[in-house]
């Protein structure tokens, strides 16, 4: 399986941009939680983008990514995005209630 | 016609895939719909990570050897059984178990809110099965019985073989 590496990790105009691995699920959920935040840390990110462009599989930890992820970032007035949304990983959004947090561009 | 499979596997995160890819290939002669099958590898998913984590206690990232992996992770039985187009998926661990088990089957519950995880993986299995048993008590490890119809949506338009 593919791993995600930190060229996945972007930032553009103080926009986090992270492209997802093909499968998200507890076992790469951590590498992209640590990723993420080192990025948050160390550059100034406002927003954070997660682009699903190649995801093929993802459990209740993308939600977890995602909440956490929105956490940290909201209290400086934040808000996290999605792309590249297929129909399975919208319905776990709506499912989860994630959609009330989670904005989804059309790309 | 039945048809019947386990599976015995080390309790690390890297053999999440695995499960539920072998669980997915096991139905696949039932040409179940590319929903069906993103359904039951999640819910295969989610009840596989429940077993590694708060089972066994064992953290993400680890591969079977691997640095940080305990020597004896434990062991997840995964067994399934197809009959009559019905998917019966049993997955269980013979780890810490569960204290209330309708407690931690509520939404957005969690034992370990440190792990950042969503308190969504029963809700999951509930959603995108159509039968869930959550067998368990404290030192008796956890059994969760799951099932689901395949081809249940063009079960109309079947012919009936």
């Amino acid at each position: 399986m593919e791993q995600i590496t930190a060229e996945d990790f972007q930032v553009v105009d103080s926009c986090l941009i992270i492209r997802m691995p093909e499968e998200i699920d507890h076992h790469s959920a951590g590498m992209i939680c640590q990723e993420a935040d080192r990025c948050l840390v160390r550059e100034e990110v406002r927003n954070v983008v997660f682009d699903f462009v190649r995801t093929r599989f993802m459990d209740s930890s993308g939600i977890g990514i995602i909440m956490g992820r929105h956490r940290k970032i909201s209290c400086f007035g934040g808000r996290v995005y999605a792309v590249h949304v297929d129909r399975q990983i919208q319905r776990i959004f709506r499912l989860s209630g994630l959609n009330k947090i989670v904005e989804v561009l059309e790309s | 016609m039945k048809n019947e499979m386990e599976l015995i596997f080390d309790a690390v995160s890297d053999n999440e895939s695995f499960a539920r890819v072998a669980v997915a290939a096991f139905l696949t002669h039932l040409n179940p719909t590319l929903e069906e099958m993103a359904d039951i590898k999640t819910a295969v998913s989610e009840a596989v990570t429940n077993s590694i984590i708060h089972g066994y206690g064992n953290l993400e990232g680890l591969e079977p050897g691997g640095e940080g992996c305990p020597v004896n992770p434990g062991k997840v039985r995964v067994c399934c059984s197809l009959e009559d187009g019905m998917l019966h998926i049993l997955v269980e661990d013979k780890g810490k178990g569960i204290e209330d088990v309708e407690r931690a089957m509520e939404p957005l519950f969690t034992t370990r809110p440190e792990l950042e995880r969503s308190g969504m993986g029963f809700a999951f299995m509930e959603a995108f099965t159509d039968e869930l048993q959550v067998e368990s008590a404290p030192g008796q490890g956890t059994v969760v019985r799951m099932s689901k119809k395949i081809g249940a949506e063009d079960q109309d338009a079947g012919s009936g073989i």
